[in-house]
């Protein structure tokens, strides 16, 4: 019998890959998420078989099959749901859950929150396309107000939701932005989400190009992302523009763009703090509409990162203990109970 | 007190009804646990409302315990009383009818009062303690609530306190009408109360004041006592259902050395379940509560498919939203339990009241062809050594069983002659370790001789692999939209559960002959009434058998030969005929149903009559 483990040290991107073929449309900003998963997997020294990916159901959700560990491709909404469980019996498994905006924000946002609360030291990474591409073009619960689909003929009314600062509305511990189109910039968050310990939330900006083409075109594309993303990093402050030309400032509670120069330096601006919740809950609100005249950049990086015990330590501590107190649980005392009596 | 004689009875029926803030589900518990003690055959049923505080003296508001004790074997609660407490009018007028002519009425007369007696619908003027009404019956009043404060009169206590008492005094007094000792509720008393000393001592006096009420005052003449019964030999003691469930759960995960999961949401009547369980973290049990009912059986999957054994437990309205994970974990094929404690329905329905409506809802209820054994329990101990056989099922041939029991069961009490653990078999387990010699790739849908697949869990080197609930190609089990693999999957799952046919016990005839006139075929909480009618006609010379299906799905291998050995067969079920639709249709057969959907129990009595009538016709 082969029970060896493979030394994580010799694994390499190719080991990751499994020999199914990758069914997603040519041009999807999956396909970059895919290899960037598959590139750093090595270098976090976990054997192969320690590694769980969990999904639902949408294209996102066929991620699974696609690698070459462990892996569930469940039912729609559910993926957190089933990681909990498998996280709360098996802590010391790598786990990951795949979902996406209508999987995670909209069926199964429930499940979502509750992971996030509860702390389980899981890496739910929320493939965000802002639209239903599996049933074929639908607005999602991330979708854009007015958004023609075809569902909504006359435009969507629903207001969408913004997912980060959701995810810290549910105390959830990391929480984090990156793109499809920056693998260099995903690859750094993605090992930094599994560095974490405890529940991490990293929202993945990417392209759908046959319903959604082009959603995030402003935030990625190299003409304007300079403009329009801004890279947050720890200790640095928020300065943006092709010449690095542009910072943030707090006014009181409301960040406000500068420019850098005459008046103010990039010692003015914002540094930014992952461990601070309250600039984090701005940070998460800079979520203005990119069609607006006057909007914010849209921040990427690790918004806020936290610490407090994580569900599975805890419940695995109250079993450890309730042993040590009590010893190994006596199957006979237990039937008996505390009052019997004895038929001759 | 020298006038005062013992008499010899066989059987009590007694109910406890009172307003649901009267503390009635406690006083017949304690009387039910001191009754086990004695050594009598008992059967209890718990009736209460839904609502945790309905308006007080209302009828919406009565709660009831109903508890058989026998010197002879009983299996059910009784179909009549022979004694009704009433602590107050409502819970009379709500009670009377099922109390036999000549029975006994112990009343609170402060729960006579005129609000009392406005709030129960009684006409202005009207009540039933002074009017002759009652005239029928033997009627014992006395007003607690003023004994009570009386005997409490020296603890420094509030009013309200003080009356909480008042069932303590009740139990007292009926502890003396039957001849008991108080110990087991001193030593209950005293161990819920050890941090309230005030509390403790109020408690213990009003138990102790009511019994020397009945000593003191002659309003009775008689005391009676219920011998021990006569039952088979061995230690025993009291057990609900939900209580017995828990432990037939751990005493299996021990068996099986498998720890267990429960992933689950708080719901009547199955939460005990999840109380239960919860407090057994030494026997390596995780209780989980879910954000909901979907939550709970995928985190319980998600246990499952991680080495545990995942258990959910719910009710008909989660199990309806669990339907799709069902789904998913027929298609995994991994072991899981799903535990369904029915109540009335549809919708939330009947919450606290008993039904065995989702049968149907366990065959048939998930989208596409998706086969699922069905167990069900027969009596509260039954729940015991039933879910025992479900946990072993579901592990021996990796599939998710669905466990029915009921409202009725789950709250039920029963002596249960409880097994040593040396002799409850082992469960034989078996994780897939690595690739065998040879073995080049993992086939996670090969199947053994029992069409089982193997159990290869994360964290196994070699057996890295990808499941889900997308069909699978026979064998290599990965994604397959081919139509002949599709049909075959379809009917290998179906020909999987068909298959633990071979590892079950064949269906026995609980009583009666072989052959004959009538068989009376039941499932679940019928048991009791069914077995207690057909005693009774046996007995009378008729010719008429019992016959009680635990393994529902698929149905043991001799069913159709027992059903084909009796002229008629007569199936009582709490629904509106489910269990008879499945026999219909798989057996060809004409049965008949006797079919009750008032959110109780069928009576021995009911069901004599109807028997009677097949016998005759």
């Amino acid at each position: 019998m082969s029970t060896a483990t493979i030394a994580p040290q010799t694994l390499t991107a190719k080991d990751f890959a499994t020999d199914q073929e990758v069914r997603w449309c040519p041009g999807c900003g999956d396909y970059s998420i895919l290899k960037q998963v598959q590139t750093i997997m090595p270098g976090l020294g976990i054997p192969k078989e320690n590694i769980v990916i969990v999904s639902g159901i949408g294209c996102s959700s066929r991620f699974p099959y696609y690698m070459n560990t462990y892996g569930m491709h469940s039912i729609h909404g559910r993926a957190t749901a089933i990681a909990s469980g498998l996280k709360a019996v098996r802590p010391e498994l790598s786990v990951w859950v795949v979902t996406g905006d209508g999987d995670g924000l909209s069926i199964g946002g429930n499940h979502t929150i509750h992971l996030l609360r509860r702390n389980f030291d899981i890496n739910v990474m929320l493939f965000n396309n802002q639209i239903y591409g599996l049933t074929k073009g639908q607005y999602s619960p991330t979708s854009e107000e007015n958004k023609v689909t075809k569902s909504t003929p006359f435009g969507s009314i629903d207001h969408p939701f913004n997912p980060l600062a959701l995810a810290l509305g549910a105390d959830a511990t990391f929480i984090a932005r990156s793109m499809d189109r920056d693998p260099k910039h995903l690859q750094e968050l993605l090992k930094r989400s599994h560095a974490h310990k405890g529940a991490s939330f990293l929202e993945i900006y990417q392209n759908c190009n046959i319903f959604n083409d082009g959603a995030f075109e402003i935030f990625t594309e190299k003409g304007s992302k300079p403009e329009e993303a801004l890279f947050v990093e720890q200790g640095q402050p928020l300065v943006f523009g092709a010449q690095k030309n542009k910072g943030i400032r707090l006014d009181g509670l409301k960040p406000v763009v500068v420019e850098l120069g005459t008046d103010y330096t990039a010692d003015d601006c914002w540094v930014h703090d992952e461990k601070d919740f309250y600039k984090a809950q701005i940070l998460t609100r800079m979520f203005d509409d990119p069609r607006i005249e006057g909007h914010m950049p849209r921040p990427f990086g690790v918004f806020y990162q936290a610490f407090r015990p994580t569900y599975e330590d805890q419940l695995n501590f109250q079993v450890e203990d309730a042993l040590t107190r009590k010893g190994a649980g006596d199957l006979d005392k237990l039937l008996a109970g505390k009052e019997t009596w004895t038929i001759k | 007190m020298s006038n005062i004689s013992v008499q010899q009875i066989e059987n009590v029926v007694i109910k406890f009804a009172g307003d649901s803030g009267d503390g009635m589900q406690l006083t017949g518990t304690q009387f039910s646990n001191n009754t086990a003690l004695v050594g009598n055959d008992l059967s209890t049923f718990p009736d209460f409302p839904a609502e945790i505080r309905a308006p007080q003296g209302t009828l919406a508001g009565v709660s009831g315990f109903q508890l058989h004790f026998s010197s002879n074997r009983i299996f059910t609660p009784g179909d009549a009383c022979d004694v009704l407490v009433a602590m107050n009018a409502a819970a009379l007028k709500a009670n009377l009818k099922s109390l036999k002519k000549g029975g006994i009425i112990i009343a609170n007369t402060d729960g006579f009062d005129s609000k009392n007696l406005r709030l129960a619908n009684y006409p202005d003027g009207i009540n039933p303690l002074e009017d002759g009404s009652l005239a029928a019956y033997q009627l014992h009043t006395m007003d607690v609530t003023k004994m009570t404060r009386e005997a409490l009169k020296d603890i420094n206590l509030g009013m309200k306190e003080k009356d909480r008492a008042k069932n303590m005094f009740v139990l007292g007094f009926l502890y003396w009408l039957y001849d008991r000792s108080l110990e087991s509720s001193e030593n209950f008393l005293n161990e819920k109360f050890s941090k309230k000393p005030e509390i403790l001592e109020s408690n213990l006096k009003a138990l102790h004041a009511g019994y020397n009420f009945g000593d003191t005052v002659e309003a009775f003449s008689t005391r009676y006592k219920v011998e021990k019964a006569r039952m088979e030999p061995g230690t025993y003691r009291s057990i609900t259902g939900n209580t017995a469930l828990a432990y037939g759960l751990i005493a299996a995960s021990q068996k099986a050395n498998l720890p267990l999961f429960l992933g689950t949401y708080p719901i009547t009547p199955a939460s005990d379940i999840l109380h239960e369980l919860s407090k057994y973290k030494n026997f390596g049990i995780r209780t989980f509560q879910a954000e909901d009912e979907i939550a709970g059986i995928t985190s319980a999957i998600g246990a499952s498919y991680g080495g545990h054994m995942g258990v959910t437990t719910t009710s008909g309205p989660g199990m309806a939203l669990k339907g799709e994970a069902m789904g998913l974990a027929v298609m995994l094929e991994i072991p899981l339990l799903i535990v369904n404690i029915q109540r009335g329905g549809p919708s939330t329905g009947l919450p606290t009241k008993t039904e065995q409506s989702d049968l149907l809802q366990a065959y048939y209820g998930r989208n596409g062809e998706c086969p699922m054994p069905v167990i069900s329990a027969a009596t509260p101990s039954d729940c015991f050594e039933s879910i025992f056989e479900a946990f072993r099922i579901s592990v021996a041939h990796m599939t998710p069983v669905i466990y029915l029991s009921d409202g009725y069961i789950a709250n039920g009490a029963e002596p249960w002659r409880f097994p040593k653990s040396a002799d409850l078999p082992a469960i034989p387990v078996k994780f897939k370790k690595g690739l065998e010699e040879g073995e080049e790739q993992f086939l996670p849908y090969h199947r053994d001789e029992n069409l089982v697949r193997p159990w290869a869990v994360p964290g196994t080197p070699g057996l890295e692999h990808r499941i889900g609930g997308l069909e699978k190609q026979n064998i290599t089990g990965n994604v397959s939209y081919d139509p002949e693999n599709h049909q075959l999957m379809v009917r290998i799952r179906q020909e999987k559960v068909d298959k633990i046919a071979d590892h079950i016990p064949l269906q026995k005839i609980e009583l009666g002959p072989e052959k004959g006139k009538v068989l009376v075929l039941g499932w679940g909480s019928t048991y009791g009434a069914i077995k207690s009618a057909v005693l009774e006609l046996l007995a009378e010379g008729h010719e008429v058998a019992h016959a009680h299906i635990r393994y529902l799905r698929p149905f043991p291998k001799n069913l159709a030969e027992i059903l084909h050995s009796y002229d008629k067969v007569l199936i009582p079920e709490i629904n509106n005929g489910q269990l008879i639709r499945i026999i219909r249709e798989q057996f060809l057969i004409d049965a008949q149903g006797y079919n009750k959907i008032m959110g109780v129990p069928i009576t021995k009595g009911e069901l004599v009559v109807k028997i009677k009538e097949m016998l005759q016709a």
